[in-house]
Parts: C-alpha cells; sequence; structure tokens
C-alpha cells in the first residue's frame, strides 16, 4: 500500500534491533500522542474553537471582497483537502481524482438547477450522493487490490470524468461550460452578499473539520491507521479491511463533491478545464506539503493553496504547480510532517535543552527528530 | 471435540510443495508447539490457519471452545478478518505493531469487532461512540494486563523494547477474545528474561482457558511451555507428541535438533 504521512515502522530487523536498543538507553517513555495530536496545533476542541471563532467573525472586520473571495476559495479548497487528508494521511490511500469529484459536484448542481430548475441544496446533496455511489463503483475494484490500483483507478476516472464533460455538450454546455447557476439561499436570504456566503461555506467547511478531528481516536480511525500500516495485521484483528477503505474513499468523495457544489453557486459559472489532472494533483501536493500526520494539515495545506497563487504576483498555473512541485521536495525533506508539523518541530527543538538538560548533555537535540523518520 | 483440526492440509506456491498432507488436532486450554528447519513450511501453515492463505487439499477446520453456541468453521472458506472475528488470534513473526499509536490504542484496535459504532458515530461523536470508546479501553486495559504490560498502557508503541512489542501483539491479539492464539515465532530475537517473561505470560494465557498454536525456534522456549509439539520438515509432519517424546525421537534429532543435541543436557 502507498503509505504516506503517518511514521513508519522500520521494516526489517535492522531497524528493529537498533529501536530496541535506542529505548533500552534512557526511559523514552513519553505521554501517548495520537495521530491527531498536537502537530502543529494544540489539538481537541480549544485549538477548533479558537479556529472557528477567527473564521468565522472575519467578516465582522474584513470588509474587502477581494479578501473575502480568497477566504471562500480557502473554505472551498479545504473540503476537499479534508477528505484527502483522511484518505492519504489516515488510510493511506492515493486517488488522483479528486479534482473529477468536484467537478461531479459542481455539474451536478449546476446541471439540476439550471436545466432541471431544482434549488441549490437539494441539488447540492443530490450531486453529493451521485459522488458517493460513482466512488463506490470505481472503489469496489480498485480498493479491494493491494497496491497502487486506487492511483491509477482514479487517474483514468478523472480523465474519463473530464472528457464526458466537454462531450456531453448538451447536458454540460461543452467547454463554454455552464452559465446563469443561482447562488445559494437561506431562509429567503440570497447568498450573493459575500459576507453571508462567507458564514455559510466556513460553517460546512468547519462541520467537516470538526468531524475529521474526531476521527482518529474512534475505532473506525484506529481501523485506517492500522490498515495503513498493515492490511494483514488490521484484518487479523478482526478489521474488514476493504470495508474501511471503501468507506473513507466514498467519505473524500462526498467533501469534494460538495466543495464543487459551493463553487458553482458562488461562481455562478463554470467550465470542465478547472477540473482536470492538474487540480487532483495539486490537491494531493497540497495535502501532504500541509501536513498528513494530522487533520490540521489539511487546513495548513488549503491555504498554501490558495493563498500562493495570489502571492505569486500573477496567477499563472505553471509557475503554480512549479512552486508546489519544489514545496512537496522542501518539506518531505525537512519537514516529514508538513506545515502542520513545523511549529511543534520549532517549539520542540526549542524545549529540547530544557527536557535533556535533566538528563545528559552529551545526547542533545538529535534524537527526537531521528526516532520520528525511522 | 478438537478446537482445531488440520486435516491433510497441502499447499504448493508454484513447483514447491511447502505443506504436504498434514495433519493434526488442537485440543481445549492446550499449548502446542509447531517446530522444524527453516522452510519447513511452518509460517504456511500459519497463513492457513489464520485464513490469510488457502490450502491446496485438505481442511483446516475451527471450533471456537469459549463459545459454545459456534458452529465449527472451515478456514479454506473464510476471510481473515472472519476468521479473527470467529475466534482467531494472531500475531506475527515481524514485528507488525501500530507505531503511530499508543500500546493501549494498539489494543484497541484488538476490540474492533466488539465495537458497532460506525463512521456517522465517529465524525459526531454520538452517545454511542463515547459509550463504545469506555468499553474498548477498559477491555483494552484488561488485555494489557493479561499480556503483562498493564504498566505500559500510556507509553508510545515505538518506544518498547522488542520483547514488550511481542507482548503488545499478545495484548492486541488478546483484546479480540480469541479461543486459539497463533503466536508466530514469539521468542524470536528475545532476550533470556525476556524468554522467561513470555513463557510466563503464554502459560498464564492457557490456564486462563485460551488455546495456543505456536511456531518457535527456541527449543528451550518450546520445550518448556508445550504441552504437545508437531514436528515438520520439508513440509512433512515427521513426528507429534509430548515434549518429552521429541526430544528423544531419532527422525527429529537427525532432522532438526541435530546429533549432538541429546549429548548436551537440555537447556533449563
Amino acid at each position: 500500500m502507498a503509505r504516506f504521512g503517518q511514521r513508519e515502522g522500520a521494516e526489517g530487523a535492522a531497524g528493529e534491533s537498533r529501536k530496541a536498543r535506542g529505548s533500552g538507553r534512557g526511559g523514552r517513555d513519553r505521554p501517548s500522542r495520537g495521530p491527531g495530536g498536537a502537530l502543529g496545533w494544540p489539538s481537541g476542541n480549544l485549538a477548533f474553537l479558537l479556529f472557528s471563532l477567527v473564521a468565522l467573525t472575519v467578516p465582522l472586520y474584513l470588509t474587502n471582497s477581494y479578501y473575502l473571495s480568497i477566504l471562500a476559495f480557502f473554505a472551498i479548497r479545504l473540503m476537499p483537502t479534508i477528505g484527502l487528508n483522511l484518505l492519504l494521511g489516515q488510510a493511506g490511500q492515493i486517488s488522483l481524482g479528486h479534482a473529477a469529484f468536484i467537478g461531479l459536484g459542481a455539474y451536478g448542481s449546476a446541471v439540476l438547477t439550471t436545466r432541471w430548475g431544482l434549488d441549490p441544496w437539494p441539488a447540492m446533496f443530490l450531486a453529493a450522493v451521485l459522488s458517493a455511489l460513482v466512488a463506490v463503483v470505481i472503489g469496489v475494484p480498485a480498493l479491494r487490490l493491494e497496491g497502487h490500483y486506487l492511483a491509477m483507478a482514479t487517474l483514468g476516472f478523472g480523465e474519463i470524468v473530464l472528457i464526458l464533460l466537454i462531450q456531453l455538450k448538451g447536458l454540460t454546455g461543452g467547454t463554454d461550460g455552464v452559465v446563469g447557476i443561482p447562488p445559494l439561499t437561506l431562509g429567503g436570504w440570497s447568498l450573493t452578499d459575500p459576507r453571508l456566503f462567507h458564514v455559510v461555506v466556513w460553517s460546512a467547511a468547519l462541520i467537516m473539520l470538526r468531524m475529521a478531528l474526531n476521527l482518529p481516536r474512534t475505532r473506525t480511525g484506529r481501523a485506517l491507521i492500522a490498515l495503513h500500516r498493515t492490511e494483514i495485521a488490521a484484518a487479523s484483528l478482526g478489521i474488514d479491511v476493504a470495508f474501511h477503505k471503501l468507506q473513507v474513499f466514498v467519505v473524500s468523495a462526498v467533501f469534494a463533491s460538495i466543495a464543487g457544489s459551493f463553487l458553482a453557486h458562488y461562481v455562478m459559472f463554470i467550465s470542465p478545464e478547472g477540473f482536470g489532472v492538474t487540480l487532483s494533483v495539486l490537491l494531493v501536493a497540497g495535502a501532504v506539503i500541509g501536513g498528513l500526520g494530522s487533520v490540521w494539515g489539511a487546513v495548513w495545506g488549503a491555504g498554501l493553496m490558495v493563498l500562493l497563487p495570489e502571492v505569486l504576483a500573477r496567477y499563472n498555473e505553471d509557475y503554480t504547480l512549479l512552486a508546489f512541485g519544489l514545496l512537496v521536495i522542501v518539506v518531505m525533506i525537512f519537514l516529514p510532517e508538513g506545515l502542520a508539523g513545523a511549529p511543534a518541530r520549532l517549539l520542540g527543538l526549542r524545549r529540547t535543552p530544557h527536557i535533556v538538560g535533566s538528563r545528559t548533555q552529551a545526547e542533545p537535540v538529535e534524537e527526537r527528530g531521528s526516532e520520528c523518520r525511522s | 471435540m478438537p478446537v482445531l483440526r488440520v486435516e491433510g492440509v497441502t499447499r504448493r506456491f508454484g513447483g514447491v510443495t511447502a505443506v504436504k498432507e498434514v495433519s493434526f488436532q488442537v485440543h481445549e486450554a492446550q499449548i502446542k508447539a509447531v517446530i522444524g528447519p527453516n522452510g519447513a513450511g511452518k509460517t504456511t501453515l500459519f497463513n492457513l490457519v489464520s485464513a490469510i492463505d488457502r490450502p491446496d487439499e485438505g481442511r483446516v477446520l475451527f471450533r471456537n471452545p469459549l463459545r459454545s453456541g459456534d458452529a465449527q468453521i472451515d478456514l479454506a472458506r473464510t476471510s481473515p478478518h472472519q476468521a479473527s472475528r470467529a475466534g482467531i488470534g494472531r500475531t506475527f513473526q515481524h514485528s507488525q505493531i501500530f507505531e503511530a499509536l499508543s500500546v493501549l490504542d494498539n489494543v484497541k484496535v484488538g476490540r474492533h469487532a466488539h465495537g458497532r459504532a460506525g463512521l456517522l458515530s465517529a465524525f459526531l461523536t454520538l452517545p454511542r461512540q463515547r459509550r463504545e470508546e469506555a468499553e474498548a479501553e477498559e477491555a483494552a486495559r484488561q488485555a494489557l494486563q493479561r499480556a503483562g504490560l498493564g504498566d505500559r498502557a500510556e507509553t508510545e508503541a515505538d518506544s518498547l523494547p522488542l520483547g514488550e512489542r511481542h507482548l503488545l501483539e499478545i495484548a492486541r491479539a488478546l483484546a479480540t477474545e480469541p479461543g486459539l492464539l497463533l503466536l508466530d515465532e514469539p521468542a524470536a530475537g528475545l532476550n533470556n528474561e525476556e524468554t522467561e517473561r513470555l513463557a510466563e505470560t503464554v502459560r498464564r494465557i492457557r490456564d486462563d482457558g485460551v488455546t495456543v498454536l505456536l511456531v518457535e525456534h527456541d527449543m528451550g522456549f518450546v520445550m518448556e511451555v508445550s504441552d504437545e509439539v508437531v514436528v515438520l520438515d520439508y513440509g512433512e509432519k515427521i513426528a507429534e507428541g509430548s515434549p518429552l517424546m521429541i526430544r528423544s525421537n531419532p527422525e527429529v534429532i537427525r532432522a532438526y535438533l541435530g546429533e549432538d543435541y541429546l549429548a548436551e543436557e537440555v537447556p533449563r
């Protein structure tokens, strides 16, 4: 299986004996820390509450519609990144076709509202159901097999969806896309007001974030972490590996689909070119750069994906991809826990002398870093 | 009625017959050891018994003695997770613990089949989720106690020394509440002290009523803990009996223990 993010156990006897020795030398009994733990952000409710508070109250003091739109895109990008963070970080499965699920959500909403006259919310729901069904159809065969079959299957699936979006002109408008998509409404209020839309889209993203943060310390979350490490051991403990892989894949597809629907109703116009493999790869890169060891990595990754192109003076997709490629390399080398791991790492290094000081001065900083990447 | 019945089992890989027409039984609350030189087919046999692999011929039948209502099942038609749910727990030759989790959380994974809270409960932290989590923690701590790791619950799994990693795998398997516990080379790489602790643990587990089938290289350990021993050589069973009988069986000595084994005093 493709394994990303989680610290990998040393495979083979050499690694094992080295570890055994390492632990023999000075009681490294640290308090337990789950995978949702304090990587970057203090885990748990406080960090989430603070983040939610800031995210939801931004429109009170930020009225610049350009900045608000960036934040809206941040929330929309956060949703699929959370899904990929779960899929890749916890279950260890790669999808290279998640842009297609965003596309299914966007086009599902667009077509259902403009052609068939549905209201936006039911359209969003139906599009998500459709995405879930499609995910099951792809996932059932691909996830039964061990290896990179899901990556291959989703890569092909992404291309097929893109071609269908372009070729099914009667339904999707071909390369012209769909125009005149109605905005979301809430209790009679149209969400064309960017501040209102901000609160709604961030509420949705925060709900997904909260759900994902809840996962690692549950039966299902531990099952994913277990099968990520070794499918055989997981199965020998009674875990239905294929089912759990499929389940998290479907969830990640639904999160992506909902993001697509929000996107369609926000910009009110969609065309196929944005939903290609470039976006799929960017999403995976963003999830990895943000960090897969913690769900908060999705926040870092999504933020970077949205902000970096804005910072690169002129939006140019080629530069963006180049920058992300370089970032993946740099992060993999220097920050294996991703950006979410950076504060903890910096903090850890700063704190180390105090901890180690009580033991010996001889073997300071190196220990923590080395064991994280064994 | 035996817990495990291996009946005329053959498993071939290409032209190699890894296990050939092997039959034996394991009885309730017994510690049975499978020994044999490298390549004798021990691990293949183990994978057949834990339903990871299927025999080409023969049957592997299991009946969980701790759940009297359960029917006998054919492990050739069972998937690994179903075998676990039916009451077969196992450990692995190469440590397969979940390094990213604490010791306690490793063992909680073993409670998986005893919980029913799904993804929705997990996402929304429903009351069922909280209740099951508390139950899982309680049961996991008990399993750690039984494996003699009660004081290590909060430790990170990857900081355990090798001996305790093996005990953690045992605790994790015990958490599934198995009727039959399979131990794949549990003493490999352990020092004398750790092996002694392991032997005590395995005997204690047997005394609790769990049937144990183990594969092992460490002769001293096998002779000390086993009630019965099966000897494999080139995939075939060449002997079966009490440790004492095995130790004095000339064919076993030739095939495995070495001619000089009898000359020296049996360790421990």
